[in-house]
């Protein structure tokens, strides 16, 4: 059974969102981390890039696959977890924590509004 | 899409939590917990493979060497039995039609080990090969492809605790040896399981000791389930086709449908000593001796990226000279991140001039280069 916390917002594509005074913080999922299990490669996106809600911006890839992970919302790019590309696995022992992935400074508030609540993500990922 | 077939362990691998993914027609396991988890377990202790898609194919009667040995590139005469050997099957052009064990298991009989992909390919293959045979009368394959499973047990500590789990000599077909670890490598024996007789060759797909254990479909539950029980102390995982994948990467070991196709031969993919130029009469034969003769234009060549921290390595990768522009060298056939070393490795055929070791190259990932460096198989060596 997948961890997922109350507290976060969703993406379809499977990124949780943390929202606190107009900055993302975003990563991808406990299902989906168990989903592409042994993660071994993490590409982030440039600070400073400005992205669109739904753009690809990093990717993460395990021994068999390599998956775009999408930003849930739109903004600059102001902060990369810089430790990751080092230590990929991470991904998969911290979804929630030291596995984030990047901090978008949010150009438009609404973006957050039309993700996934975590009562819809779980109804979407045990459909 | 056609369903796709299960093999007896089916319900084994969900009992182990196994991932399942079709592979050549197959519902088999890509892992139970975890890719690098189980190629290590095969690195270090020990790794339980289901390999019952594989097909299993019997030739006999007393022109069946005769035969086969005018369709494999191998010489089946250097087998006596209880022998084994790696050989190809191939096109008149001399490409490949699948790449096979082939193992003497009687004075006139033979049993062929094939590729689930190619099964249907290799049996319609023989059977047409057979009937222009002027001996034909004198040959019988028999298709055992269904009725057959096998596990490969594979890993340093496999020989540790091996003969517990088949602890008796079979009279008749006899063992050939007194217990699995007196075999030696590519040599079969039939040992008794339980009283039904079961085929266990010390061969195997990972670069380790092992065994490859072919046995009717109604023993090969409780080998697999005696194999875990017996095992378990010696660190044994059940493992997927994932780690099989990584494993034999790193031992340049190729896989039809990536290394082997019906448009390269054995001789550019390298593997010209399982090709006996000398026998009289083979399918390919003439393709391969001018090849030799003459050179080929591409080899098949391994490569390790110089870098870890880049992107893994996949399939179907453009490969370039360092530096160059307009039409890239090939591409990838495999390519992986290699848990044993830790950076990427992969597979690529190259012309001949830049197939050699110590030939640098780039491989080309979502539009950006990356160095690699072209170097002798096998990739991964056991520590000393």
């Amino acid at each position: 059974m997948s961890n997922v916390p109350a507290d976060l917002r969703y993406a379809k594509s499977h990124e949780w969102v943390c929202v606190a005074d107009g900055l993302a913080t975003v990563g991808i999922t406990d299902h989906a981390q168990h989903e592409l299990t042994d993660v071994v490669f993490v590409e982030l996106p440039a600070v400073g890039r400005k992205v669109r809600a739904g753009e690809t911006c990093a990717v993460v890839e395990s021994v068999k696959t390599a998956s775009d992970i999408y930003s849930p919302v739109g903004g600059e790019v102001v902060a990369v977890n810089d430790g990751l590309p080092m230590n990929p696995a991470l991904v998969n022992t911290a979804p929630f924590g030291e596995g984030w992935f990047f901090k978008v400074k949010l150009s438009s508030p609404a973006d957050v509004d039309a993700l996934l609540s975590a009562d819809d993500y779980r109804a979407q990922i045990e459909g | 899409m056609a369903t796709l077939k299960r093999t007896p362990l089916y319900d084994a691998h969900v009992r182990h939590g196994a991932r399942l993914v079709e592979f050549g027609g197959w519902e088999m396991p890509i892992q139970y917990t975890g890719i690098l988890d189980e190629h290590q377990a095969v690195r270090t202790a020990a790794g339980l493979f289901d390999i019952s898609h594989m097909g299993e194919v019997f030739v006999s009667g007393p022109a069946a060497e005769e035969f086969l040995n005018g369709v494999l590139t191998n010489d089946l005469q250097k087998l006596v039995p209880g022998q084994g050997q790696y050989t190809l099957m191939c096109k008149e052009g001399g490409g490949v039609i699948d790449d096979l064990f082939a193992y003497c298991v009687g004075a006139v009989d033979f049993l062929l080990i094939i590729n689930a992909s190619r099964a249907e390919v290799d049996l319609a293959w023989l059977t047409a090969r057979l009937l222009e045979f002027p001996r034909c009368g004198e040959v019988q394959i028999t298709d055992a492809c269904d009725r057959m499973s096998a596990v490969a047990v594979q890993g340093p500590k496999v020989a540790a605790f091996i003969d517990r789990i088949f602890p008796g000599p079979f009279e008749d077909p006899a063992s050939l040896v007194a217990k699995p670890s007196d075999l030696k490598r590519n040599r079969l024996s039939v040992f008794s399981f339980g009283g039904t007789p079961v085929w266990f060759a010390r061969t195997g797909y990972t670069g380790e000791d092992g065994f490859e254990i072919v046995a009717p479909n109604a023993v090969v539950g409780a080998i697999w389930d005696r194999c875990i029980e017996v095992g378990r102390a010696y660190g044994l995982k059940p493992c997927g086709l994932g780690a099989r994948d990584t494993l034999r990467t790193e031992m340049c070991f190729p896989l039809y449908g990536h290394e082997l196709t019906e448009d390269l031969t054995p001789i550019e993919a390298g593997l010209d000593v399982f090709v006996a130029l000398y026998k009289p009469v083979f399918n390919g034969r003439e393709v391969m001796l001018a090849q030799k003769r003459d050179g080929v234009r591409r080899r098949l060549a391994a490569f390790r990226m110089k870098d870890k921290g880049v992107p893994p390595v996949r399939p179907h990768y453009a490969v370039w000279a360092q530096g160059g522009d307009g039409t890239s060298l090939g591409e990838t056939t495999s390519g992986t991140l290699s848990p044993s070393l830790g950076v990427g490795i992969g597979l690529a055929y190259l012309p001949v001039d830049f197939a050699e070791p110590g030939m640098e190259v780039s491989i080309e990932i979502r539009g950006r280069r990356y160095p690699a460096e072209v170097l002798k198989k096998p990739l991964y060596k056991k520590p000393a």
